[in-house]
């Protein structure tokens, strides 16, 4: 591969606000039934709400254009680091349609949503196994409502055994993605970071030296952001709970481990899933996502209500009085139809296919790795250590020496190639980092094509062009800094207003 | 069987240049004592296996179409036209990741852009994030953004808010050491207590969150003198948080900036999107200009790209958890962009007149099937004097259990019951009608109960 052939659409696309034709026609989409609302003098609505108004042609013609200023893993290979985007089947998307899933209502009673609820209880089957642990609720939205649960359900474990605010502290290591440190203190936590190893792994004496009877819970991934699975998990694992503590898992890298080892037997207390990474969820432009969590037997009376059980008459509940319970974290049940679209997905899969699964997840990264290594010039890997599962980190500090080229350059000009890009500048115990997951849905042809562009963007002739990128897609560079200094929230806002301080591009994103 | 994985040849192909036999090979770092399998687990299947196994077991629930159900209580069944589906479910939106690379998810970014206008507008607020996890978490994450702003020491919530959504608060506020208060509402008006507001707001109040309207449908006249009334009791800093219910009470009311908010939330998935069992859902999050920097969650900003052309990115990051970590304003990191894409394009297409007359055809029904229950003999409602948007409260003499099994009998599914939270109204239940229920099921609601 040489320049790159992809071209994004260029649409003029003004806002729906600009577009408004004012009164015309537009279908009738039911009965209207007009008369006297009946509201409050006091509250009565004076002045049109502004929506704008178009034909329905031009609705779908707006959005069909602003799609194609957009991509997803169905247009184009994805490799966010931690991000896991893989396959989102579109068979999951036949089943979440239906009447039965779609149009149920959250309170209808056990006995008319008895799919709904067998749906509910298969999951949390499938992920009790996947993970080790003895009980899962489905409830939290997001994998970091899931850590917040379980941080709850740490705090109300603690409190019944040793009273409250016996113990006040979460350790988390330095390299934790920033959702760990946020979520121990919504419960209210202290945190106290300890640092991270050379290799990202957890450096056993700083967490000795952090570890007391203050400990509540000790939060770590494994494979850790490099992608390397820690090596002392049984010994941490004995540290925690020696201190009277917990252990807990940060699910963001489950893809590597499926079928091959599981929080459970490691050690860990309490565990969240990521459906919309692991489980094929889509990830929606940025939602919605679906965070269960797992626990041991000795916190299952904490976890939120309602608990889905099967009844031993086979049919389904959802129980409420539970007197440990910690309540509600979210509404109703939590983000439904992505449960049904990861059930389709464990079903097709099975036990075999969720371990193949993982495998060929670690297998397509490890060949990337090598095939990057061996053939794109100005990129190093950190450091040799041990084997990476599912993703990896490389560093451009060669080619910024070299041809003075960031990683967000690299990243900017990937996008010129139709890629999205890897996560840059994270995790940041890595100068210039790029962090490659290609997931195990990705070919061989792709990640050599991939490795291709890479390759042709290293080794570019004239740094500027990778310097200025990205210039086929719809717009070139965006001024983050601009968007700060001159904010303009909304369409109604007639002149920006400074609001201090802006992100730098390098500092990071993650998933 | 393989699902979704390229061909043996390409696994092959990858081994051999890694030099490796087998992909287990790849694991022989991790220690012996941790491994594990998935045996335990069925085989794999056939999709086409596995869509009729999905079939026959959803056809279990009662949906919408074949049993109508007169259920609100922050869950609105409103018509979804069907423009809505097939532009959202395009890969191009559907399986992209939030925008962390503006230039090649422009359309995203301004599809949320127009959201954020879309419930400034609606909310008349200033600005929008694009959006919370739901109402209940909307409503918990105002309630702890007052708390940071404002160091106050108290939320005061109405008694007659959602269970779930008191639950939800108090968890939310686990970390901030403040106390959640309850005040009372009217037996008669079935709106707030205004003297027992009063009596328990405090100089070190943090926030007074009123729903309007309120858990039993009914409207709260007297919130537009909610902030007036804070700063005559000496809570100069406390918030007033307005969750506005179904956003389709804005196309009547006023939004709550009108009327002196600092924070307004609701729950946006009753537009655009389906019941769905209770998610994903879309809390609705808007506040003042002031407050912008406190706000949880995404935002999305305007601006230029190199050329000088319009462009659209994340802004206001540094609030993030992925910058500040423990400091962040909240750890949200997902949220519901794709229910707040639905939501946008179902007011699209509705547009202004479409807005109000669907909202107006709930009121005007709910009222009109209120009336006709109401005249029948041990039926009341519980609030007779009450302005209702389209949910009110229902009495009856009859056990609210004996009422649904003539409904269930009809076909139906009745109003939720609320006794075992308002057993002071007797045998009470909470009923909700939109433009989505067909006439016919209003009649044998009536039939039914007669």
């Amino acid at each position: 591969m040489t320049a790159p052939r992809f071209r994004q659409a260029q649409w003029d696309t003004p806002t729906l606000f600009e577009l408004d034709a004012g009164d015309v026609t537009q279908d009738q989409l039911t009965t209207p039934v007009l008369g006297d609302a009946g509201v409050p003098a006091t509250l009565a609505r004076g002045e049109a709400v502004g929506l704008p108004t178009l034909t329905p042609l031009e609705v779908t013609r707006h959005y069909t254009r602003l799609s194609q200023k957009n991509i997803g893993v169905d247009t184009s290979f994805y490799p966010l680091g931690s991000c896991t985007m893989k396959i989102n089947p579109k068979v999951n998307d036949v089943v979440a349609t239906l009447p039965g899933s779609a149009h149920v209502h959250p309170l209808v009673g056990d006995d008319l949503s008895q799919g709904s609820l067998q749906v509910i209880h298969e999951l949390q089957e499938w992920l009790k196994q996947v993970s080790g642990m003895d009980a899962v609720t489905l409830q939290p939205a997001a994998g970091a409502q899931g850590e917040w649960t379980g941080l709850l359900i740490t705090k109300a474990y603690h409190e019944k055994r040793e009273g409250k605010g016996a113990r006040t502290e979460v350790i988390v290591p330095d390299n934790a993605h920033g959702t760990n440190p946020a979520s121990a203190a919504m419960a209210g936590f202290k945190v106290v970071t300890i640092p991270s190893d050379p290799e990202g792994g957890v450096d056993l004496e700083a967490l000795k030296a952090a570890l007391s009877e203050k400990t509540a819970a000790f939060m770590i991934t494994n494979p850790s952001t490099l992608g390397i699975f820690e090596a002392n998990i049984v010994e941490i694992a004995k540290l925690v709970h020696e201190a009277g503590a917990l252990l807990y898992y940060d699910g963001a890298n489950f893809n590597a481990i499926m079928g091959i080892t599981n929080p459970g037997i490691m050690g860990f207390d309490i565990v969240h899933f990521n459906l919309h990474k692991t489980m094929t969820i889509p990830h929606g432009g940025g939602g919605p996502g679906s965070g269960p969590i797992g626990v041991k037997a000795r916190l299952e009376p904490f976890l939120p209500v309602p608990v889905v059980v099967r009844r031993d008459d086979g049919t389904f509940a959802g129980e409420y009085d539970r007197a440990d319970s910690i309540g509600k974290v979210k509404g109703f049940h939590g983000n439904f139809m992505g449960y049904i679209r990861s059930l389709v997905y464990c079903k097709m899969l099975g036990g075999d296919g969720l371990t193949d699964a993982s495998k060929r997840a670690v297998l397509n990264a490890n060949y990337l790795q090598q095939t990057i290594l061996e053939r794109v010039p100005g990129v190093e890997l950190p450091h040799d250590g041990p084997k990476r599962l599912h993703e990896f980190v490389i560093s451009a500090t060669p080619a910024k020496k070299a041809k003075g080229i960031r990683a967000l350059d690299v990243a900017k000009r990937l996008l010129d190639y139709g890629y999205h890009a890897p996560t840059v500048y994270f995790p940041l115990i890595v100068d210039e980092a790029i962090m490659i997951e290609p997931t195990e849905t990705e070919s061989k042809r792709t990640l050599d094509r991939f490795v291709d562009a890479m390759s042709h963007i290293l080794g570019e002739e004239d740094p500027e062009v990778v310097r200025t990128a990205p210039h086929n897609t719809s717009v070139a560079r965006v001024d983050e800094v601009h968007a700060v200094k001159q904010a303009r929230l909304t369409a109604d806002m007639g002149d920006a207003i400074p609001l201090g301080e802006a992100r730098d591009p390098t500092d990071p994103n993650n998933c | 069987m393989k699902h979704f994985l390229s061909g043996a040849d390409d696994e092959r192909a990858m081994l051999d240049a890694l030099g490796l036999k087998s992909a287990d090979d790849l694991f022989a770092d991790l220690p012996a004592g941790v491994r594990a399998s998935l045996d335990g687990l069925p085989a794999g299947r056939s999709e086409l296996d596995v869509l009729r196994e999905m079939r026959r077991m959803l056809a279990q629930n009662a949906d919408f179409e074949s049993r109508p159900h007169f259920l609100g209580a922050g869950s609105y069944h409103h018509y979804v036209p069907a423009a809505v589906d097939p532009i959202i479910l395009r890969g191009e939106f559907y399986t992209s990741y939030t925008p962390y690379q503006p230039e090649i998810l422009q359309g995203m970014l301004q599809a949320m852009f127009e959201f954020q206008t879309y419930v400034a507008r609606l909310t008349q607020m200033e600005v929008a994030n694009i959006s919370m996890y739901d109402a209940p978490t909307a409503l918990a994450e105002a309630a702890m953004m007052a708390v940071r702003a404002n160091r106050g020491k108290r939320v005061l919530v109405p008694a007659n808010l959602h269970w779930e959504k008191k639950s939800v608060i108090r968890n939310y506020l686990e970390g901030l050491q403040v106390e959640v208060v309850e005040f009372a509402y009217d037996a008669h008006s079935g709106q707030l207590d205004w003297d027992d507001l009063v009596a328990k707001v405090t100089p070190d109040t943090a926030a007074v969150l009123v729903q309007n309207p309120n858990f039993f449908g009914v409207w709260e006249s007297r919130a537009p003198e909610v902030k007036a009334m804070l700063s005559a009791q000496g809570a100069t800093k406390a918030f007033f948080v307005v969750d506005v219910g179904d956003p389709f009470s804005l196309a009547l009311a006023n939004g709550p900036g009108a009327y002196g908010a600092d924070v307004a939330v609701g729950e946006g998935a009753a537009i655009g999107n389906a019941t769905a069992f209770g998610g994903p859902y879309l809390g609705l999050f808007a506040t003042k200009w002031e407050h912008v920097r406190k706000m949880p969650g995404r935002i999305v900003g305007e601006t230029v790209d190199a050329k000088g052309e319009r462009a659209f990115c994340l802004t206001l990051s540094t609030r993030e958890q992925h910058i500040r970590r423990d400091k962040a304003t909240s750890n949200i990191c997902s949220n519901e962009a794709l229910n707040a894409l639905a939501f946008s394009i179902h007011l699209a297409l509705l547009g202004e007149r479409g807005f109000r007359e669907t909202a107006t055809t709930c009121a005007v029904r709910a009222a009109d099937l209120a009336s006709r229950l109401a005249a029948l003999p041990g039926v009341r409602l519980a609030f007779p004097e009450a302005a209702h948007f389209h949910e009110f409260v229902v009495i009856t003499d009859a056990p609210v259990a004996t009422v649904e099994a003539k409904l269930r009998a009809a076909g139906l599914r009745g109003g939720l019951d609320i006794t075992p939270w308002h057993a002071e109204l007797g045998h009470a239940s909470l009923w909700c009608v939109t433009e989505a229920h067909p006439d016919e099921a209003l009649t044998l609601a009536t039939e039914a109960l007669a």
